[in-house]
């Protein structure tokens, strides 16, 4: 089958209106949908013409070797980067170019490859960021209409607490992010992206250079967050073993181009996939 | 008490209100330095253009009149009203909103990501080009400025003084007003910064620009706000140095003294800009008091600036700033 031929297959299948899994989550409709995806950094062609989408209530991953253009296809779903060519449809509307602080207040959040903390903040006020876009009173209320603003800030410190709690960082709350150790600073990062209650959460290698048993937490917080939240999740991952169980559905790339998109299993026993980890030469 | 104790003392009293003047110029140095890596040379030409569009606002002079003149061949020169201190001090406001605008859209926006040496020469021809704008719209005259402020000895605390001292401090009205209201000042930007969802922001985006964008914190928005907080503490610099000694090019070079407070203080400290403000307005005065008799005054042009420098070579972070080791 062509890669034209899968793809019409795909968006056949995408306009169904979704099912359950054999574990009990509800999958819904397509929510993100790249459509022919093309981004070039002047010789370099990061991505090539790719095109996938991400139902509503799924986990969804990609995958693919180092440089094969996954970070920036994240960046792209974020508008940190914007194609040249392609659209971007978000809930059911073409999605205009935007800005990241745009693209954040539509209900995206996200996590980055390198940590992107303040760190001269402490967790809590790391965390507390995660909410400006629901802090909606004006600086005039703030200063003189305490009554509402102060509403305001008590909900959010609860929300706020409620994540704190549930990603069991309560013990680290006031410690300044920069005296944590990495694995740590890569909680609180997640910490800070569902404190904005998104509707879509990326992360990017969410458990690079963790042992296993930080890897376990990790993905016990984010098959949770997906469960309890009901949050939609694109994350980048190398350990396959993670990929495997975390994910629904597998977007795999490599050099740019999309090779393989399907559920783990359609994935683990696709040539193309298998080729592109083992090393083939490419033609 | 003996007299030179006194003298002392107001001379101490009269620095302190410098100081806090002081400190609030540095803190519109320090908010913009924060948010975005740029040392604000144009500062001091800000508080000077504010200063006459406040005048010239105030008197109605029609903007730009001699190149519209010489253009046009017509013979314009004022609108013919005169607006209270008030109302000015409110348009002037607006200009200098305006203003940020313009300067971050035009200017900043554009020099993301560069260098910091490169910002800084932005800024320096920032202020050129602002000061031969300020020429240009109102003209180069020096030009007097009343806004309604008190000026003159404040008779009552000369007479409490002597009543208890049998010396009469001389203390100008102007300064208490400069110091109440630069005080308020200070105080509302240190809550703002802390405790408003857009102080929040802003300091998030002076920490880390992509955690910001991921947040949803728009930067040029923090941007525009950073650089009107400037102007604004620009007007209110301008108007109680405009009305103390007219508006005229010197007053640029008055808002320079924020350097030396910053080099005290640190440049991305709040607290430490207050202190240093007050650290320089106290030491310059009592330093002219005591040393400037005997190597024939003026010190107050570079004590500041050597008082840093001496700072700076003890601890070079700054009074509030984390000490920096080198990793090897
Ligand atoms: N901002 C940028 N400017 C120039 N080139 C870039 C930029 N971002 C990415 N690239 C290039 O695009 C290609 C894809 O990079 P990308 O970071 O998306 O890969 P990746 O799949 O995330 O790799 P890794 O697994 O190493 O994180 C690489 O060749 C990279 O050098
Ligand atoms: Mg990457």
């Amino acid at each position: 089958m062509s890669l034209a031929e899968q793809y019409v297959m795909d968006t056949e299948m995408d306009r169904s209106e979704g099912h359950i899994t054999e574990d009990g989550r509800k999958i819904g409709a397509v929510m993100m949908e790249m459509r022919n995806i093309t981004l070039k950094f002047g010789g370099v062609v990061a991505i090539k013409d790719i095109s996938f989408d991400i139902r509503q209530g799924e986990i969804r991953a990609i995958i693919g070797p180092n440089g094969a253009g996954k970070s920036s296809m994240l960046n792209v779903i974020s508008g940190f980067y914007h194609p040249q060519e392609g659209e971007v449809w978000y809930n059911g509307s073409r999605r205009a170019p935007m800005r990241p602080y745009q693209v954040a207040r539509q209900g995206i959040a996200r996590t980055f490859q390198n940590i992107a903390l303040f760190e001269g903040m402490t967790v809590l006020d790391n965390v507390m960021t995660g909410r400006l876009n629901f802090m909606k009173t004006n600086l005039f209320q703030q200063a003189f209409w305490r009554g509402k603003a102060e509403r305001e800030e008590v909900h959010n410190r609860e929300f706020v607490e409620k994540i704190i709690d549930f990603l069991e960082i309560q013990a680290i709350r006031k410690t300044p992010v920069s005296r944590l150790p990495y694995g740590l600073k890569k909680r609180v990062e997640l910490a800070r992206a569902l404190a904005a209650e998104p509707h879509l959460l990326l992360l990017d290698e969410p458990m690079a250079g963790m042992n296993v048993e930080e890897k376990e937490d990790m993905s016990r917080f984010i098959l949770n967050a997906n469960d309890e939240f009901g949050t939609t999740i694109a994350l980048i991952e190398h350990d396959m073993g993670v990929v495997m169980d975390l994910s629904d559905r597998v977007v795999v790339m490599d050099y740019g181009k999309k090779i393989g998109d399907g559920t783990p299993d359609e994935v683990r026993n696709n040539q193309a996939v298998i080729d592109a980890y083992l090393g083939v030469a490419h033609d | 008490m003996p007299d030179q104790l006194l003298y002392a003392m107001e001379v101490l009293l009269n620095g302190l209100m410098a100081g806090v003047l002081y400190a609030l110029v540095a803190l519109g140095f320090v908010l913009i330095y924060k948010a975005s890596g740029i040392f604000n040379y144009a500062q001091g030409v800000m508080a000077l253009f504010a200063a006459m569009t406040l005048v010239g606002i105030m008197e109605g002079q029609v903007p730009f009149a001699h190149l519209i003149n010489a253009a046009f061949g017509t013979d314009l020169h004022v609108f013919g009203w005169q607006l209270s201190g008030l109302i000015g001090i409110l348009l002037t406001a607006v200009v200098m909103v305006v203003m940020a605008w313009a300067v971050n859209h035009l200017i900043f926006r554009h020099l993301v990501n560069q260098e910091p040496i490169i910002l800084f020469m932005a800024t320096i021809g920032l202020a050129y080009f602002m000061e031969g704008l300020g020429d240009l719209m109102w003209g180069a005259d020096i030009k007097k400025l009343d806004v309604g402020l008190p000026q003159g000895i404040n008779g009552w605390i000369d007479t409490t003084t002597f009543d208890a001292f049998g010396y009469g401090f001389f203390i100008d009205n102007l300064d208490i007003w400069a110091t109440v209201i630069a005080a308020i000042l200070v105080i509302a930007l240190m809550i703002f910064s802390q405790y408003s969802k857009q102080g929040r922001a802003l300091r998030a985006v002076a920490d880390d620009h992509q955690a910001a964008l991921s947040v949803g914190i728009s930067l040029n928005f923090i941007w525009v706000l950073v650089w009107s907080i400037a102007g604004f503490v620009a007007l209110v610099a301008g108007i109680m140095w405009g009305t103390k000694s007219g508006v005229q090019f010197s007053l640029s070079l008055i808002a320079l003294k924020a350097l030396p407070v910053l080099m005290l203080g640190g440049f991305t400290s709040i607290p430490g800009a207050i202190v240093g403000g007050l650290i320089i307005g106290v030491g310059e005065k009592l330093f002219e008091f005591a040393i400037g008799p005997m190597v024939g005054g003026a010190t107050e042009n570079w004590f500041a600036y050597v008082l840093a420098l001496v700072f700076l070579v003890f601890r070079p972070q700054g009074l509030f700033g984390e000490r920096l080791i080198e990793r090897v």
